[in-house]
């Protein structure tokens, strides 16, 4: 660009007025449906790949099973891979048709999936629960850090300190701090604790996220708000909030696997009926009688997690215009 | 939201009476503190412009031309002396919306629409639906995006958005646009006409436009004076009252401005301009020959 050489230039700038401009329209809606009907058979493929993974699993499995050992892999004294009996290792098969069969021999007793799937559907209403107090908690953090320097020095050791403590240990204390409270006609119930252990590790991912998020606009964009006179809630609202959503998604959905988690552990921990984290313990006793059974919960568990994480995904599909990046793509 | 009402009323006996003042910079000294000490970047800087006019800021990097923009805006604050803009404070100016900007990078809200991005100064300032919608409309219409209203800024090349981003500083009608190489970014077809538009943008608002540059045609076709700066500290050399094309007789200088045209870039004066500029840059006389040739 060191030569102006104005004669040759002129009807150049003149093309530019027009045409290039139905260029790029053009070519952008041909890029977007070419974009399309990659993406279908991408999203065809993704699924592909997971029904192979499960596959894969269950071919290794039942290989193991077929191969190994009747000892199951030592190294020296110490078992590394189990015996592939079926106490240890049930049959894929048996595992997905116990689920099939009543819970106990008693004429009156439930299939085994409903079982798991109303006491899954309990630990789901707690674990969401825990993860809207998580979000509060979270985004209530992120804010005050983002608004004050200092805040953000003094609360975040402490808030990364706060996930080293073992659930196992501070999960009976909540239960029992818990019991003790009583405002007015208020009564702590016991899935409150088990909620509030959800929360606390629910909270973690999405304060980080969330601080990320709102400390992510572009310089050019906080002055430019500046200049319009903005004042705090206004560029909150317009600016912060809206950019903060790229990096909010993920937080949520990992803040809502680890409700998950929490509220499974919890359930275990304060001994708490109903949830999947007491059937977990419950039919683990039963294994040596019925080993299949043993796995049903863990199933419900991991069910459980994928459509914890998938609800948020969904948020993620209502919200994909807030997902555009500025530079063209 | 007030400044454009009040603004109406009182716009033609200002114009009837003498000229007002838009920008009053006087004896402004800006100093910054960094790692390495005391950094000046600007010192003793006094310039007038007028309601209407257009001034180009033209030097080589780090002379504070972009600082005295941001100073102007009320981004930074001076360390020495005043500025007023339209007899206040930047301060006052700003929180009244006296002036529009816009920066070398469009700085367009990814998640908000073409149109969207347009109205959000007017949105932040409580405008009605109705005339919001009308008033975006207008203004997409006078930057020529009107069909890309619905258009996220990622499917727009990097010119499109430049021009969101005027007709988005124009939208509260400001007495006074300020912009930081808005061009900078952009290829050289896209920025002769990019200049023409801001030539007959600022010829039909009446604005007075402040602009930073380091292209030397540019300044010379855009601007009514240039203010050639030098740097380390930041200082006015010179500053170079443009007399381009044939409208001198002119009476006002947004007429002068409607007259600026392309063929103006091949005309004689515009090359005495831009060497008259270069020679304020450079401080001495430079050969005759190399006319046209741009110093970025």
């Amino acid at each position: 660009m060191t030569d102006v050489d104005v004669r040759s230039t002129t009807p150049a700038t003149d093309a530019a007025g027009g045409p290039p401009a139905r260029g790029i329209r053009s070519g952008g809606s041909a890029r977007s449906s070419r974009r399309g009907g990659s993406l279908a058979r991408r999203r065809l493929a993704a699924v592909g790949w997971g029904v192979l993974g499960v596959l894969l699993l269950v071919a290794l499995w039942e290989g193991y099973k077929l191969v190994a050992p009747a000892d199951g892999v030592l190294i020296g004294e110490t078992r590394v891979l189990p015996r592939p009996t079926d106490l240890a290792m049930p049959h894929v098969w048996d595992m997905i048709g116990r689920l099939g069969e009543p819970v106990t021999r008693s004429p009156s007793a439930q299939a085994l999936w409903l079982v798991i799937l109303l006491a899954a559907l309990t630990t789901l209403g707690i674990a969401a629960a825990g993860w809207l107090v998580g979000v509060v908690v979270g985004i209530g953090l992120a804010l005050v850090m983002q608004r004050w320097r200092l805040a953000e020095w003094g609360l975040l050791p402490w808030i990364v300190l706060s996930q080293t403590v073992p659930l196992i240990a501070f999960a009976p204390i909540v239960k029992s701090w818990g019991s003790r409270v009583e405002i007015g006609s208020f009564e702590w119930q016991d899935w409150m604790s088990v909620a509030l252990i959800a929360s606390y590790l629910a909270f973690f991912p999405i304060a980080i996220g969330a601080l990320k998020g709102l400390q992510s606009p572009d310089r050019i964009h906080e002055e430019l708000m500046q200049t319009y006179a903005a004042g705090y809630w206004a560029t909150l609202a317009k600016l912060r909030f809206p950019a903060a959503v790229p990096y909010l998604l993920p937080a949520l959905r990992l803040g809502a696997a680890n409700a998950v988690i929490g509220a499974v552990v919890a359930e275990v921990s304060t001994g708490l009926q109903g949830g999947i984290g007491r059937l977990l313990i419950q039919f683990a006793g039963q294994a040596s009688g019925d080993p299949a059974k043993a796995w049903a919960p863990i199933f419900g568990a991991i069910v459980l997690g994928l459509v914890a994480a998938g609800s948020v995904a969904l948020l993620g599909a209502i919200l994909k215009n807030y997902r555009r990046t500025e530079e063209a793509a | 939201m007030s400044a454009p009402e009040n603004a109406a009323a009182p716009e033609p006996a200002a114009a009837a009476a003498a000229p007002a003042t838009a920008v009053r910079v006087a004896g402004v000294n800006k100093v910054f503190e960094t790692r390495g000490g005391l950094v000046h970047a600007l010192e003793g800087i006094d310039l007038e412009i007028a309601a209407g006019e257009f001034v180009s800021l033209i030097g080589p990097s780090g002379c504070g031309k972009s600082t005295l923009m941001r100073l102007i805006a009320d981004l930074d604050a001076p360390s020495a002396g005043t500025i007023t803009v339209f007899g206040k404070t930047p301060t006052q100016a700003r929180l009244d919306q006296e002036y529009g900007i816009a920066f070398q990078q469009a700085g367009l809200l990814p998640w908000r629409t073409v149109a969207a991005n347009v109205a959000l100064p007017l949105e932040l300032h409580g405008v009605a639906s109705a005339p919001r919608k009308a008033k975006v409309e207008e203004l997409l219409d006078m930057v020529g995006l009107a069909d890309f209203a619905d258009r996220y800024p990622d499917q727009l090349s990097g010119g499109m958005q430049q021009r969101v981003a005027i007709a988005r500083s124009l939208a509260e009608q400001p007495r006074l646009l300020l912009m930081d190489e808005p061009f900078g970014a952009l290829d050289e077809m896209t920025r002769e006409k990019m200049q023409s538009d801001l030539v007959r943008i600022s010829a039909e608002t009446g604005a007075a436009v402040v602009f930073v540059t380091h292209s030397i045609p540019e300044a010379v076709f855009l601007s009514d004076r240039v203010v050639v700066m030098s740097p380390r500290p930041g200082r006015i050399r010179e500053i170079v009252p443009m007399r381009l094309g044939a409208s001198n007789a002119a009476t006002t200088d947004a007429a002068a401005r409607a007259a600026r045209t392309d063929g103006l870039r091949e005309d004689r004066s515009f090359f005495e301009m831009v060497t008259a500029v270069r020679e304020a840059l450079h401080g001495a006389p430079v050969a005759a020959g190399a006319r046209g040739v741009e110093t970025r």
